[in-house]
């Protein structure tokens, strides 16, 4: 293999497991040691800067850094990443002076339509280079989803309200309660550009269902329903309800219902349990509340007796996968099962709805209805001053995602106001690699891991949680707990950097790796590489670090896949060949140094 | 400085016939400086063990004084181990082998531990071919008290402090081989290619088995005009590739013709010397010590298995002594009373 080039941030980045998954790349392991450290304020700030909301992403996050973080390859579980954001957010002290404030106008005018955590990251990052922002809702306040649909008991009023605050304080220009009913009337106001993050609006229906019509009334489409339940239209729901789906809506919904008045709650969904699309701890949450998850039923009727709902039928199915591993679910030819019911939610998925955009726009879309866009860097339409970014670009995602498509935006929208080329113009990653050292032997951060397992975050009574719907189900962790599950983090972002010069090939480190990751061998493809050495590197995903030849002929490879951080190689190093340095990586933003004084931490 | 290590180990550590990791043949982390040669000893050996599946507990280890006689604490955690007075380590060996001939034995010592302070002990273990592993780590220095020369270090060879060393160095390996060794091997620290399997191979020889590692000491000697430094070593190696099989495993690997020799051991355990065609025989003792001698003359360091004889009586055989453990025997038959005596004396009369 060629020698590795470290000069490349990729490489380092990749490494770093948990920041390297996060759609915004949040340095998660400075943010945790920061916690660790009881400056909790400062990991506020370094989540702010990066997804604007960790107060609510501290409860909602869907987390795709916990199943990549490392921990989970040489342990049981990954670090408590998402519920440590939320104690930064919880214990952090008042931080409104560290907040940037709208920049002196630009003359530039900005319309963003959908108040959703898309626009709202737009707006944070253009604010302070002297935007005028105006921000369209057909919603009474900003929020999106966030508010809509992701229940109080999930996500408490106040956290949104205080984040959603700290953007729109920024003298941003809304306008709620005002649905956009046509693009072509928009693009005559005179804005520079216009970015829309109208998310996914429509829940999916089962039309052709029969009985759909005839039971109506007790029939709901479970993204209508929360939505209804969130601005108090709705609060009150049947005794017998049955949910239909298995995705993350779903599980709000049975949940919801739980403390409206569902007392016999049931998820009924398609596929089997494995392979529904909730995350494991919402299905883990539903169950503790006591709600059934009964999989492999296909709806076939809703039974209406009477002009009023009665039951439901279902085909029971058996999933069957063909060599390709596709899925169809296969009729067990069993007797339809009939399943009492008061009300029926359908939460079987979302989709983009553009009615309001018109075709002589130049706008166009793609044959599953998502906006046709340039590439997931500038999220810009086919309308040269029009981008999409959070579910609008690419159909129904996260919170996270929608936050860093926000990011990407912006730096594009800016760019394009100030007559720059897109591609070529972009900022590259703000990179950083510094030496730990100390002492002798000494390192600026914990380097041995602690054994301790994770923890669950402690939930209120079952009963009380039940009894309303605006308590927080969770409690958080108290700050000594977080102490001890912040500890757990690697710091991944500690890198083990080595110079081939400098190596005599004393094998120093190849023996103390407590992860056997350390080789001195003889060069080779990567194919050829990977079963040679002294524990196979398996994981594909993960890259092997080779240096230039050293003086014997041979090569250090070093597997990343398990590599505790902990420095050791360095230590037992007699010439300093290896060094641990710290990486800091942040993506561009439209602003830099949005908020001073996060350097080096 | 680190003083634990962490738990973690690779997922996928392989386990050895005996259902053990390498991890479960792991000592405490080293205090030995950053990047001794002592270490990488240390790794190959807990490497050996495991390779080789001997259960950690049937296992012990006995050293003296210096830091190569420290190494002991920084593998085979689990093992038994006595690390006795200076140069005194074949008096323990030699007392807990009567004691319980069944344990494998590991001496761990130094240049100086055995060469000076120890020369007159080491010389009779040698002759009465104990048997046990005795590796000495040779880094031509007392690292522990801060570098004096010992008696290993090369004629002409220039200390940290500059003085050149006026003195012939004692070769223990040629030492061990006029003293009637039955199994004398030299090899190098940064080579665990070839030092694992000799390890192997020595722990499965019954009788003697020595082995002269050429250690750096990177604190003390490890300068330019040090003969024992890592680069200087490098430089100067002629070393004879060793692999190791042991009784229960096929040959697997496949060697030209010609070019390897094959030396069986007690247990059925084979050793394959490499490059072994230009006529070398590991059963010639005197042709060993020629080879040995040739190569100090051209400044060279001979590497490898330099004589095997794997048919030499050990101690216990040649004394004759009970095969059972002591710690097996009943108290009357360690303590078979004055009957016993009365008629042992009889037969004094
Ligand atoms: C029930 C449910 C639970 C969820 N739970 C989570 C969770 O726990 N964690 C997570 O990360 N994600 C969750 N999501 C997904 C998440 O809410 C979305 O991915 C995210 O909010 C998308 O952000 P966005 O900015 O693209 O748009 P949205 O948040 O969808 O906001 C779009 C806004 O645009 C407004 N709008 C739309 N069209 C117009 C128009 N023409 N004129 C004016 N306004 C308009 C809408 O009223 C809405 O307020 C959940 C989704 C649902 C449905
Ligand atoms: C009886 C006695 N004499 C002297 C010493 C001092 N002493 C300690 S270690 C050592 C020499 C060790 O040299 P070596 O065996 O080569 O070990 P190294 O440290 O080089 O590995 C000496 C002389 C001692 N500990 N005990
Ligand atoms: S151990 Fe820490 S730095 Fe590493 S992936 Fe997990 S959370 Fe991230
Ligand atoms: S930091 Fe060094 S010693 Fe520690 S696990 Fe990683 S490679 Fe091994
Ligand atoms: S002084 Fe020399 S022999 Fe002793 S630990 Fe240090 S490097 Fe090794
Ligand atoms: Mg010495």
């Amino acid at each position: 293999m060629k020698p590795t080039n470290t000069t490349n941030p990729e490489y380092f980045h990749k490494v770093v497991d948990c920041q390297y998954a996060c759609p915004a790349h949040t340095p998660v392991p400075a943010y945790i040691r920061a916690i660790a450290q009881e400056r909790y304020s400062d990991a506020y700030m370094i989540n702010w800067e990066s997804n604007v909301f960790p107060g609510v992403l501290g409860r909602t996050c869907d987390r795709p850094c916990e199943p990549a973080c490392r921990r989970g390859r040489v342990e049981e579980e990954p670090v408590a990443i998402c519920r440590l954001k939320r104690v930064a957010a919880d214990h952090k002290d008042d931080i409104r002076d560290r907040l940037p404030k709208a920049g002196a106008a630009n003359g530039k005018k900005i319309a963003l339509i959908g108040g959703g955590p898309a626009s709202l990251t737009v707006a944070r990052d253009l604010a302070p280079l002297g935007y005028e922002l105006h921000l369209y809702d057909a919603q009474p306040r900003g929020g999106g989803f966030m508010r809509s649909e992701i229940p109080s008991f999930r996500l408490p009023e106040e956290v949104l309200e205080e984040e959603v605050g700290y953007v729109l304080d920024m003298g941003i220009h809304t306008h709620f309660n005002t649905y956009i009913d046509s693009m072509a009337d928009m693009l005559t106001k005179g804005y520079d550009a216009i970015f829309v993050g109208c998310g996914a609006p429509r829940g999916r229906d089962l039309p052709n269902v029969p009985g759909r019509e005839e039971g109506a009334e007790n029939i709901h489409v479970g993204l209508d329903w929360l939505a209804n339940v969130a601005f108090k239209h709705t609060a009150k729901i049947g005794k017998r309800v049955i949910v239909l789906g298995g995705g993350n809506t779903a599980m709000d919904c049975c949940r919801t219902s739980r403390r409206l008045g569902g007392e016999d709650v049931k998820v009924i969904v398609r596929s089997p349990f494995e392979d529904m699309k909730a995350s494991p701890w919402e299905k883990e949450d539903a169950i503790h509340e006591g709600i059934p998850i009964i999989d492999n039923h296909v709806p076939l009727e809703f039974v209406v007796k009477d002009g009023k709902l009665v039951g439901m039928k279902f085909d029971k199915v058996e999933a069957k996968y063909d060599a390709e591993g596709r899925r169809s679910l296969i009729s067990t030819g069993e007797d339809p099962v009939f399943v009492e019911c008061d009300d029926v939610l359908i939460a079987i998925g979302q989709e983009n709805a553009f009615p309001w955009i018109e075709k002589e726009t130049g706008i166009r879309f793609t044959s599953w209805g998502t906006p046709i866009i340039n590439d997931d860097e500038t999220f810009q339409s086919t309308r040269k001053n029009v981008f999409f970014g959070g579910d609008a670009a690419f159909g129904p995602s996260n919170i996270i995602t929608a936050g860093a498509h926000g990011h990407k935006a912006a730096v594009s929208i800016d760019l394009y106001c100030n007559g720059q080329d897109l591609e070529e113009d972009r900022p590259p990653p703000n990179v950083t690699l510094i030496s730990q050292k100390m002492g002798i032997h000494e390192w600026s951060y914990d380097s041995i891991p602690v054994d301790d397992k994770r923890v669950a975050v402690p939930l209120v009574a079952l009963e009380k949680a039940l009894g309303d719907r605006d308590l927080e189900v969770e409690l958080g962790f108290d700050p000594e707990t977080a102490f001890v599950q912040a500890e757990r983090c690697l710091n991944c972002d500690a890198q083990t950097v080595f110079t081939a010069p400098s190596c005599i090939e004393c094998d120093a480190c190849a023996d103390i790796c407590p992860t056997s990751c350390i080789n001195f061998v003889e060069n080779g493809t990567e194919d050829d590489l990977r079963p040679r050495l002294m524990v196979p590197a398996e994981n594909a995903e993960q890259d092997l670090y080779v240096s230039d030849a050293l003086a014997t002929g041979k090569v250090l490879v070093k597997d990343e896949d398990v590599c505790l951080h902990c420095g050791l190689c360095a230590e037992r190093c007699p010439t300093a060949a290896w060094d641990m340095q710290l990486f800091t990586y942040n993506t561009a933003k439209a602003a830099p140094n949005l908020v001073p004084g996060l350097e080096g931490l | 400085m680190s003083y634990v290590k962490p738990k973690f180990r690779h997922p996928n550590l392989p386990t050895n016939r005996r259902g053990y990791t390498v991890a479960d043949y792991d000592g405490a982390i080293s205090t030995l400086c950053a990047g001794c040669g002592h270490d990488s000893i240390s790794a190959a050996i807990r490497n050996a063990c495991f390779k080789s599946a001997i259960e950690p507990h049937r296992i012990a280890k006995v050293s003296g004084i210096g830091c190569s006689s420290k190494m002991p604490t920084y593998f085979l955690g689990k093992s038994h181990g006595f690390n006795s007075v200076h140069g005194r380590m074949p008096s323990v060996a030699t007392g807990a082998s009567l004691a319980n001939r069944d344990l494998t034995y590991i001496g761990v010592s130094g240049d100086g531990d055995t060469a000076s302070i120890g020369m007159g002990q080491f010389v009779h273990l040698v002759r009465r071919n104990l048997n046990m592993t005795y590796i000495v780590a040779n880094n031509g220095c007392y690292g522990l008290t801060k570098g004096q020369d010992s008696a290993t270090a090369d004629i002409g060879s220039i200390a940290k402090g500059g003085a050149v060393n006026p003195f012939e160095g004692i070769d223990l390996a040629s030492l061990a081989l006029l003293q009637g060794a039955s199994f004398v091997a030299r090899s190098f620290s940064g080579d665990k290619g070839q030092l694992e399997p000799l390890i192997r191979a020595a722990m499965a020889h019954k009788g003697f088995a020595f082995i002269d590692v050429v250690s750096p000491c990177v604190t003390f000697n490890n300068h330019a005009g040090s003969t024992k430094s890592y680069a200087e070593t490098r430089e100067h190696l002629a070393p004879m590739p060793v692999d190791f099989v042991p009784m229960r495993d096929e040959i697997t690997t496949t060697y030209d013709p010609g070019t390897t020799q094959a030396v069986t051991l007690h247990d059925g355990s084979v050793i394959h010397l490499q490059k072994a065609a230009n006529g070398v025989k590991t059963d010639d003792r005197t042709a060993a010590l020629l080879r040995m001698q040739e190569a100090r003359d051209e400044g060279n360091i001979l590497t490898g298995l330099m004589f095997l004889d794997p048919n030499q009586a050990d101690l216990n055989q040649v004394l004759n002594l009970a095969t059972t453990p002591l710690n097996k025997l009943g108290k009357d038959e360690l303590c078979p009373g004055s009957k016993v005596l009365k008629s042992i004396n009889e037969g004094l009369r």
